[in-house]
């Protein structure tokens, strides 16, 4: 019954004929190289002469990759993005810090820092509840509204208010599931030398929870970095505000394509990256497991 | 004189599983207790009751005088002057071994980094580990881990040191190493309650045995006597087992 598993293996001896020798496997890697690059040459040569050669395609060109409309928007819309950039860092540095907090509180033991936990439960299941995009109009429109003395009015300070509060709330779970992946022997032992319940989390759970959560964090920046553009909303010219001005203007959706690419520019390389890290962790893992 | 460690009438029942019942012991100051019995049979849940990390339902456990078991004391307090090494090592995986050891020192009993640091690598020079300072837990034998997490209970001087079961997750030919720094220990006249399965080592260290039995201490006394001459029935019964297994 080996057969199969030796031809799958491919190196099994005896039945299917002689070992490879390392000559002969990395002439095999190179034929699969080989096949896979003209494969996919192939495959993407004909996507692409099949949507060129279409008849709708000058008009899809003319419409959203109009070279001319492409040169004319880029600066616009790359300023607007700048902005878009910087919200991100801001919001992102801030959520990383206050959502740690709260999946800290969460994760207290003990009746006395009930209120705490109760707390930090109803902020995170209030905020998962409600749309993002609801919680911009209502902080960005609300409360520049009120008009209350000392409360600042820019749009962008309360539109990236609502991202935070909105962010943190999942960010605090991704965190929290950290916590618990996190053997609870090693609470217990930190506790058994004197340390805190917060000293426990803070020098003991938390620096191995979040070297677990890494991919999930990175997941939610890709996801940040993309969702900042609804400030939008609230009238902040940022790069999908400007793009949206041109087309407004032109009737043009090339300025779409433009903002589309730079988000694009920025997300891509952090998605590529989080792959990258995430199955450097499983080897060493494995490694260490062995 | 009163003894170091005594524990009375102590009870502790998980949901409605009895784990401990009425259980009566006592450490005096410089001794050692090992505590035998079947996995199951209550050593472990009572070593992390007298360290606090299980609560009590009913009973007293009295530490250097004072009770621990009342309600309001501070269980970091007692833990300060109260060592635990368990099965499984615990080391903090992403802390070098040095870091393992000065953490408590450093954070709970508010020792300078460098005297820390100083103490640590004395006594890691004094089990054999002086080079393994800077290594990452995963780095060593299960031997070599053990015997740090004992020097990071050490590291706090504790009064009294509870092992439970320290050499049971360890390859045999490791296992030596480990009871060889909790002999050196009593030499010393550390006072240590010890959760084992080793006969020949609890022979050795042991002032008193105690037989543990689904929650119930049968019976308690001098090595020679619990183990060479056992009165209940069920004390012989696990010893001939042992026997049997050749680990006595």
């Amino acid at each position: 019954m080996s057969r199969p598993l030796d031809d799958v293996a491919g190196r099994g001896p005896g039945v299917l004929g002689p070992r490879p020798t390392r000559r002969r496997a990395r002439e095999e890697g190179a034929r699969g190289a080989l096949i896979a690059f003209a494969s996919t040459v192939l495959f993407f040569g004909l996507a692409v002469w099949a949507i060129l050669s279409s008849p709708a395609w000058p008009k899809v060109q003319q419409q959203f990759f109009n070279p001319e409309n492409f040169a004319e928007v880029f600066p616009d819309v790359l300023r607007g993005f700048w902005l878009d950039v910087r919200m991100f860092l801001i919001a992102e540095v801030i959520i990383l810090a206050f959502s740690l907090m709260v999946a800290m509180i969460r994760a207290l033991r003990g009746p006395a820092f009930l209120p705490l936990r109760i707390l930090a439960v109803g902020y995170i299941d209030l905020i998962r509840g409600v749309p993002t995009l609801l919680l911009i109009l209502i902080l960005g429109f609300g409360v520049p509204a009120l008009q209350l003395r000392g409360v600042p009015n820019s749009p962008i300070f309360w539109g990236l208010a609502a991202l935070i509060i909105s962010y943190s709330a999942y960010t605090a779970e991704v965190y929290r599931a950290g916590i618990e992946s996190v053997h609870e022997s090693q609470r217990m032992s930190a506790r058994s030398l004197g340390l805190t319940q917060v000293q426990a989390l803070r020098f003991v759970m938390v620096p191995q929870a979040i070297r677990n959560v890494i991919p999930a964090l990175l997941n939610g920046f890709v996801s940040l970095q993309k969702d900042v553009a609804l400030v939008y909303v609230l009238g902040v010219r940022e790069g999908v505000r400007e793009a949206q001005i041109y087309t407004a203007k032109t009737f043009n959706y090339t300025s779409y394509v433009v903002a589309a690419v730079l988000f694009l520019a920025v997300s891509v390389p952090v998605a590529r990256f989080t792959d990258w890290y995430t199955e450097r962790d499983r080897r060493r893992k494995q490694a260490v497991s062995v | 004189m009163t003894p170091k460690l005594e524990i009375s009438g102590v009870r502790k029942a998980f949901d409605d599983k009895v784990v401990l019942e009425d259980i009566d012991l006592s450490v005096d100051q410089h001794d050692a207790v090992c505590l035998i019995g079947s996995s199951g049979s209550g050593k472990s849940t009572l070593l992390k009751c007298v360290n606090l990390l299980v609560p009590i339902d009913a009973g007293r456990i009295v530490f250097g005088g004072e009770e621990i078991t009342g309600r309001d004391v501070n269980a970091n307090d007692v833990r300060k002057s109260m060592g635990i090494v368990f099965q499984a090592f615990n080391l903090f995986p992403h802390m070098r071994v040095i870091d393992n050891i000065t953490l408590a020192p450093r954070k709970v009993h508010g020792v300078s980094k460098e005297e820390a640091t100083e103490r640590a690598m004395s006594l890691l020079g004094r089990f054999d580990l002086a080079d393994k300072a800077r290594e990452y837990p995963d780095r060593l034998s299960g031997g070599q881990q053990q015997r740090v997490a004992i020097v990071r209970a050490l590291a706090i001087d504790p009064e009294v040191m509870l092992f439970d079961e320290v050499t049971s997750a360890l390859d045999p030919e490791l296992i030596a190493e480990v009871l060889n720094v909790i002999r050196e220990l009593k030499s010393e006249g550390m006072t240590m309650l010890i959760a084992t399965h080793e006969m020949g080592f609890a022979k050795d260290v042991a002032d008193r045995v105690c037989f543990l039995d689904a929650g119930v201490i049968l019976e308690q006394g001098p090595p020679e006597q619990i183990l060479g001459d056992p009165q209940q029935p069920r004390t012989r019964q696990f010893l001939q087992r042992i026997v049997e297994a050749g680990r006595m």
